[in-house]
């Protein structure tokens, strides 16, 4: 199995820098506006998700393409949009039910998040591991023992 | 341009005129953003003479070339002013999420002229700027005011507001955004709301250019693995947020308690961040851009003091806690709940309140005056004051003027622990001698955040210095005030600079802006933008008798803990700080040092004035 990028919200503190460097990595310039994803801040809730491109086993994205433009890289897993074939309808955009894909006001096509080719630079400045990049067949085990983890430290302090 | 948006909005609110205009690079340059950049614009174009409330006087909100950038921490803007509470030029600095969306709405800086005929508020959004009434938010609190315009404009957009604070200008009102960041010290909110100005909304999807996108992801990178490495910008403030301080400063005996009466606080664990951890954290919290997230995201769940919002930080625990010798942290926390949502600064307000107990024990200010006994300790005086003095309510309204109006009018000026009338913050300078210098001679009075240098003589950071001696002070406070003025115009954070310095910054900002910025230029920049402050205040009527101290600090040993004996000696750091910042005897700049900075200073006095 390939990896994927996993999204551990309780350690999202709402700074963004994600957004910023996936901006600058794409369009050359700081704009949240161009990032391919966005921190949800709900801070009268203290609730903070960052919402990106789920790669789907079975995109929307790519079944509603009617130019054959969203594809699937076999190296990383990642659903991409060939920028050659993109004829800038944005069917994508409305079928997505994430708000994965971004328009491009100055070509007129949509891209979407690639993973940066397997290094997303999100994750890389990401400070508290709020995205992580992981192993598909790990992941699940990891989180369940986060889980036995809690439990046992509640016990603990229980049992004195 | 680069890092610059290279545009700034000028609002006449007594016309109703909006124009834009372009940034001249030159200045950018010169002055670089924010605090310098702030503060040229508003010496260029205002008379020092100005009274502060007059629509003579300007309100200037501007942003850095990093603000809105992944430089670390790049959340940052100032309001530039002239100030109502000390009479010398305001740049007060916060962060949040409104800088930078200023920036992505298309503008370096807003210049603010004039008054509105009546309540307005300001939806700047894409390049344009409009103004709007504003007659049913006034009276509202910052938060209120934040959710109706969320409703009104975009959800997404972020907002700079003034509470009832600011409407009844409160000496020491504060421009609040985000709901929980201030532009806290000086009063500008209540020069906001002399204004008529209510709140300032942007929202835009423009975006930041910077000059070399390669160069600067490196030099981010090599600033974001130090602050990830430093132990205060990866752990002490993270996990404790600035109230990790708490225990050190009060270990080191400069926990300023009861009105500086003494520095060792016995309740201090008690209001402590680790205090905080234990009782009413939900979460931390970042600025924009900010790996470090010193915020705090607090609740009191029940109780008589029960509420919602964030913080205390560091300086409100002194100033509602420890310098009231109040030790219930559920009373302090509720109290800077009122200062985030009515407006003003905890830090004057704490500080105005324990001038008045202190008045008050003494019999200087009688209970008539006061409407009830003034005590140390006493929680639910300091949660009624703290509403009290939102909308100069009842006693609120003598606390509402600060705490050297309130000490003259009772006949006992001495008593404000202020420098040009600004209330000190959370480190008694008599144990951190440095510090001491940095209050006497800050250009807008006591404050902490014009050169840090608790973090050398306390924290140990570049090096550890000897807090009780005065030597070398002087060298070592030039130094972070310039460091700090660069800081503060870049745009970043000065948190940051625990774990970076002047090359870093320099670094980030020439890939930025394509400026040839280096350490040398950087701290110059630092430089000219100190001394165009100083230039502004000596002209608005200051002297070299301003630059000095509360005579408790002068003239009164600290009575105990490992300070104990010693008093500020400023007399034998002001003259060699002087010399080394090339002004004369009188404080004054010589014209070489003005030369050698590049500043042309020209008599204001021409221009329209009020009297």
């Amino acid at each position: 199995m390939g990896k994927y990028l996993k999204v551990n919200h309780e350690k999202c503190t709402a700074c963004r820098r994600c957004e910023l460097v996936c901006s600058l990595k794409r369009s050359g310039e700081f704009n949240p506006a161009k990032a391919c994803l966005s921190v949800a801040t709900f801070l009268d809730d203290d609730f903070y998700f960052p919402v990106t491109c789920q790669h789907c086993e079975e995109p929307l994205c790519q079944k509603v393409c009617p130019a054959g433009a969203v594809v699937r890289n076999e190296v990383t897993g990642a659903v991409e949009i060939d920028q050659d074939r993109c004829i800038g309808c944005k069917m994508c955009i409305m079928a997505c039910p994430f708000g994965a894909p971004v328009s491009v006001p100055e070509t007129g096509k949509v891209t979407k998040c690639d993973l940066c080719q397997g290094e997303p630079e999100c994750v890389s400045f990401c400070q508290w591991g709020a995205l992580e990049y992981v192993e598909a067949d790990r992941a699940a085990v990891a989180k369940r023992r986060e889980v036995a983890r809690r439990l046992m430290d509640v016990l603990r302090e229980v049992a004195g | 341009m680069y890092g610059w948006i290279g545009k700034i909005g000028r609002v006449d609110l007594s016309r109703g005129i909006v124009t834009v205009e372009d940034l001249d690079p030159m200045v950018a340059r010169e002055y670089v953003g924010a605090r310098g950049l702030g503060t040229k614009l508003f010496c260029d174009e205002v008379d020092p003479q100005v009274d502060p409330y007059a629509p003579e006087n300007k309100l200037i909100f501007a942003t850095g070339p990093l603000t809105g950038t992944a430089a670390i921490s790049g959340a940052r803007y100032n309001v530039v002013t002239k100030s109502p509470l000390t009479g010398a030029v305001a740049a007060s600095n916060s962060g949040g999420y409104f800088g930078p969306e200023l920036k992505f709405a298309g503008f370096d800086a807003l210049i603010i002229e004039g008054k509105a005929p009546s309540p307005v508020y300001l939806w700047v959004e894409n390049g344009r700027i409009e103004v709007r009434p504003a007659g049913h938010l006034w009276g509202k609190t910052t938060h209120e005011t934040e959710d109706i315009l969320h409703a009104e404009t975009d959800p997404e957009a972020k907002i700079a507001s003034i509470g009832p604070a600011g409407e009844s200008l409160v000496k020491f009102a504060c421009v609040v955004n985000d709901k929980h960041r201030g532009a806290g010290r000086s009063g500008v909110g209540a020069v906001m709301g002399s204004k008529n100005l209510k709140a300032v909304a942007a929202r835009g999807t423009g975006g930041i250019k910077v000059a070399d996108p390669a160069g600067f992801r490196e030099a981010m990178r090599d600033a974001f693995e130090k602050t990830k490495a430093h132990p205060v910008t990866s752990t002490g403030l993270p996990t404790y947020g600035t109230a990790v301080l708490v225990n050190i400063i009060n270990a080191h005996g400069i926990f300023p308690t009861r009105n500086f009466q003494t520095g060792v606080f016995p309740g201090a664990e008690r209001i402590s961040g680790e205090a905080m951890a234990e009782r009413t954290l939900v979460r931390k919290k970042a600025c924009f851009a900010c790996p470090i997230a010193c915020g705090r995201v607090t609740r009191v769940k029940s109780g008589k003091y029960q509420g919602a919002g964030e913080g205390p930080e560091y300086e409100p625990l002194f100033s509602l806690g420890s310098d009231c010798g109040v030790d219930d942290l559920e009373a302090v926390t509720k109290a800077n709940y009122y200062a985030n949502e009515l407006g003003y600064d905890p830090i004057s307000f704490g500080a105005t309140l324990a001038c008045a107990i202190e008045l008050y024990e003494r019999g200087y200010l009688p209970k008539d005056d006061a409407g009830v006994p003034l005590r140390w300790g006493d929680g639910d005086l300091l949660v009624e004051m703290a509403r009290k003095v939102g909308y100069r309510e009842g006693f609120g309204d003598f606390l509402a003027e600060g705490s050297y109006r309130l000490a003259e009018k009772y006949g006992h000026p001495e008593l404000s622990m202020s420098t040009k009338k600004q209330e000190y913050p959370a480190y008694d300078p008599r144990g951190a001698q440095a510090i001491g210098l940095n209050y006497a001679t800050s250009n807008r009075g006591g404050c902490h955040v014009r050169g840090y240098t608790i973090s050398p003589e306390i924290l140990g950071v570049p090096e550890k210095l000897d807090p009780l001696t005065t030597e070398n002070k002087a060298a070592w406070d030039k130094a972070f005030q310039d460091v700090t003025a660069l800081v503060d115009s870049s745009g970043m954070c000065l948190f940051t600079t625990f774990a970076l310095g002047a090359p870093e910054v320099a670094a980030m900002l020439a890939a930025a802006t394509g400026v040839a910025y280096t350490v040398e230029s950087g701290l110059l920049a630092g430089e000219r933008i100190w001394n165009l402050e100083r230039l502004f205040n000596l002209a608005a009527g200051f002297t070299a008798a301003d630059d000095t101290l509360a005579p408790r600090l002068l003239a009164e040993a600290l009575p105990e803990g490992p300070a104990k004996g010693k008093v500020v000696g400023l007399a034998e750091m002001l003259p060699e700080y002087y010399r080394l910042r090339g002004w004369d005897a009188e404080g004054v700049p010589t014209p070489e040092t003005l030369e050698r900075l590049g500043i042309t200073w020209k008599s204001s006095s021409s221009r329209s004035s009020v009297a």
